[in-house]
């Protein structure tokens, strides 16, 4: 069930458009900011809520990659695989990434700590290799950066 | 030199305040526009010679002209900025919503008076976490001074402003996919015509533009067509915000007259190349943009000049390939993104693009033949401009296209030597 917060949060933004069915990205951005993920649970409680059928909502679910399907760890670490991160290192960056999280790219650890996942350019460019890690941005990675960045993440 | 895209910018990198704005002359361009007829603020932005910053760099004036006005014009119509900044090397929109969120918001408050639009949306990419913070402050901010809302400043005038999170994917960008994900849809893009001009969100005008368009529009307004002509080099009038990534000296963003010659950028601002590192080429403005090499070093950065010299403006911010990195590599890695970027809609676009990655991955593998590359050019004239649904497939092989004339070599020796002569 949705929560009233979540409830809430949707009714208020619902104001922004003319019809239900532009909501449905950020309905399920919201409930996402409080759960993590958007599970089958939570797409039939929006599809009664929007209007909308279980099947459209996970048709515009699928297409974006920021709308999570499935459940992440208690953060998430998205790092930059585009161009300008690839040019200043970034699979190294990876590499060890995955090595000191014993995770690979698009995994989770099994204490259920981070979620890693690759995304595109983050707009970082000049100071790349980037990554987000919960919606901050930490820049001109290299190996000791890396380690000093995880540990700020219990 | 006058920056008035940056010239406010806190050295902090905190956003400037609605105070701050206000002090520096802020909000005077929207005072200016409303004792003007709509008209004419449009025919001021025709005059400057504005062009859209986006990447296509068509006249916004001329844009805007095509939106019906008057009475019997259908309403609510609609402004959106376009503030999906996806493009593989492209960091300069980021900047202006997060360092002077005041400026965009008065640029589409101006731009929408002059189409007599009801409602604006920000279409923010969703990892933009900072600038949505920013903006909304600013939104409210701007809302309980009366420069947005109901009868803003007592002109009768009336705009309201929502800021939209988006979930991803690099198709948002394209205006038509945009108009869709707006509404809430899969964002496939439209066939044109009918053009949002005329029939976009929800079926009524709608005009779609670059963050860095935007905020110029009310600095024109106050200050006038010529002043903008003057602070260009060339006929593309403003200034620009360009950028530089890479393996640089001091990689960046600069707001710099519109035609500054890509040399003044790389070296001067840029500081030149890495010690022991030699400069091989560049995307002049972001990943969908063709190689240029040396010989193009002197290319005034403005419209006209980077397209003679076989690429394209683009969003300005240029990345820059050097000698101890693998061209052959970095195209893989573009055409990685565009293939996994497609939208699906159209066959040549998702089947060329798989195909094409998949053979430059195998040419870094060490498992390149020949015939490979008798199949990447026919991918770039199979995906080329009127092939596929949209644009996106033309952009996604330029760097491609351009990297198999200007690096043919190295094409060549990952085949004769069955490796990646980069990797040890
Ligand atoms: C695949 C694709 C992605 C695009 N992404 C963006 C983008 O992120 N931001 C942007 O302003 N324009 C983008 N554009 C260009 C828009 O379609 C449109 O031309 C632009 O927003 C118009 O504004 P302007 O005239 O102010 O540049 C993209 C175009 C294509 C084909
Ligand atoms: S060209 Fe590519 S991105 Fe554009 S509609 Fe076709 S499949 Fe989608
Ligand atoms: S390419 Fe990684 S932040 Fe732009």
């Amino acid at each position: 069930m949705l929560s009233g917060e979540e409830r809430r949060e949707i009714e208020m933004k619902l104001t922004d458009y003319p019809n239900k069915q532009a909501m449905s990205i950020e309905s399920m951005l919201i409930v996402q900011r409080h759960r993590g993920w958007v599970s089958d649970e939570s797409l039939r409680d929006l599809s009664e809520l929007l209007g909308l059928s279980v099947a459209d909502l996970d048709g515009v679910a699928t297409f974006y990659n920021l709308i999570r399907r499935k459940p992440v760890g208690r953060h998430v670490a998205l790092l930059c695989d585009s161009v300008s991160c690839w040019i200043m290192g970034c699979e190294r960056v990876r590499d060890q990434l995955c090595s000191s999280l014993g995770t690979p790219l698009g995994g989770t650890t099994a204490d259920g700590r981070f979620t890693l996942l690759p995304i595109v350019c983050l707009g970082a460019c000049d100071r790349a290799p980037a990554m987000m890690i919960d919606g901050k941005l930490h820049e001109d990675l290299d190996e000791q950066r890396i380690e000093e960045v995880l540990a700020q993440y219990e | 030199m006058e920056k008035p895209l940056t010239g406010n910018f806190r050295a902090d990198k905190e956003a400037v305040s609605l105070a701050e704005y206000e002090r520096a002359g802020g909000y005077q361009g929207l005072r200016a526009a409303l004792l003007m007829a709509p008209a004419d603020v449009t025919e001021l932005v025709k005059r400057s010679n504005l062009r859209g910053r986006g990447g296509a760099g068509f006249p916004t004036g001329m844009k805007w002209s095509f939106v019906p006005m008057g009475e019997d014009a259908p309403h609510p119509k609609y402004l959106v900025a376009n503030a999906d900044e996806m493009e593989p090397g492209t960091f300069k929109d980021r900047a202006l919503m997060e360092r002077d969120p005041h400026q965009l918001i008065e640029g589409m408050i101006v731009s929408a008076y002059a189409i007599d639009a009801d409602i604006g949306y920000i279409f923010l990419r969703g990892e933009y976490e900072r600038s949505y913070e920013r903006l909304a402050r600013a939104i409210a901010e701007a809302e309980a001074r009366n420069y947005l809302g109901h009868n803003i400043l007592g002109s009768g005038y009336s705009l309201i402003l929502h800021l939209h999170m988006s979930a991803g994917r690099y198709i948002c960008g394209e205006e038509t996919a945009l108009l869709n994900a707006l509404e809430g849809k899969r964002a496939h893009p439209r066939t044109k015509p009918p053009f949002p001009q005329v029939s976009g969100l929800w079926g009524k005008p709608t005009i779609v533009q670059n963050v860095e368009t935007l905020c110029n529009v009310h600095h024109i307004v106050n200050k006038g067509p010529e002043w903008f002509h003057g602070l260009s080099k060339t006929e593309d009038g403003g200034t620009k915000i360009y950028g530089v990534s890479g393996k640089v000296k001091r990689p960046g963003l600069w707001e710099l007259p519109m035609g500054t010659p890509m040399r003044e950028i790389l070296e001067d601002h840029a500081g030149g190349m890495r010690e022991g590192l030699r400069f091989r080429g560049v995307l002049p403005g972001g990943a969908s943009t063709d190689f240029l090499v040396e010989e193009h070093l002197d290319t005034p950065m403005d419209y006209g000049n980077v397209q003679k010299a076989g690429s394209r403006l683009g969003t300005g911010t240029m990345v820059v390939l050097d000698d101890q990195t693998c061209p052959v590599g970095m195209v893989w890695n573009l055409e990685h993104f565009f293939a996994q970027e497609s939208c699906g809609w159209c066959t040549p676009c998702w089947s060329g693009l798989a195909w094409t990655e998949k053979i430059l991955f195998a040419m870094e593998q060490g498992k390149g033949s020949i015939h490979d590359l008798e199949t990447l050019s026919f991918q770039t004239k199979f995906l080329a401009p009127g092939n596929t649904f949209c644009a996106f497939a033309p952009g996604a092989v330029e760097p491609l296209q351009s990297a198999l004339k200007y690096f043919a070599d190295d094409f060549r020796r990952h085949i004769d030597e069955q490796r990646c002569p980069w990797r040890q």
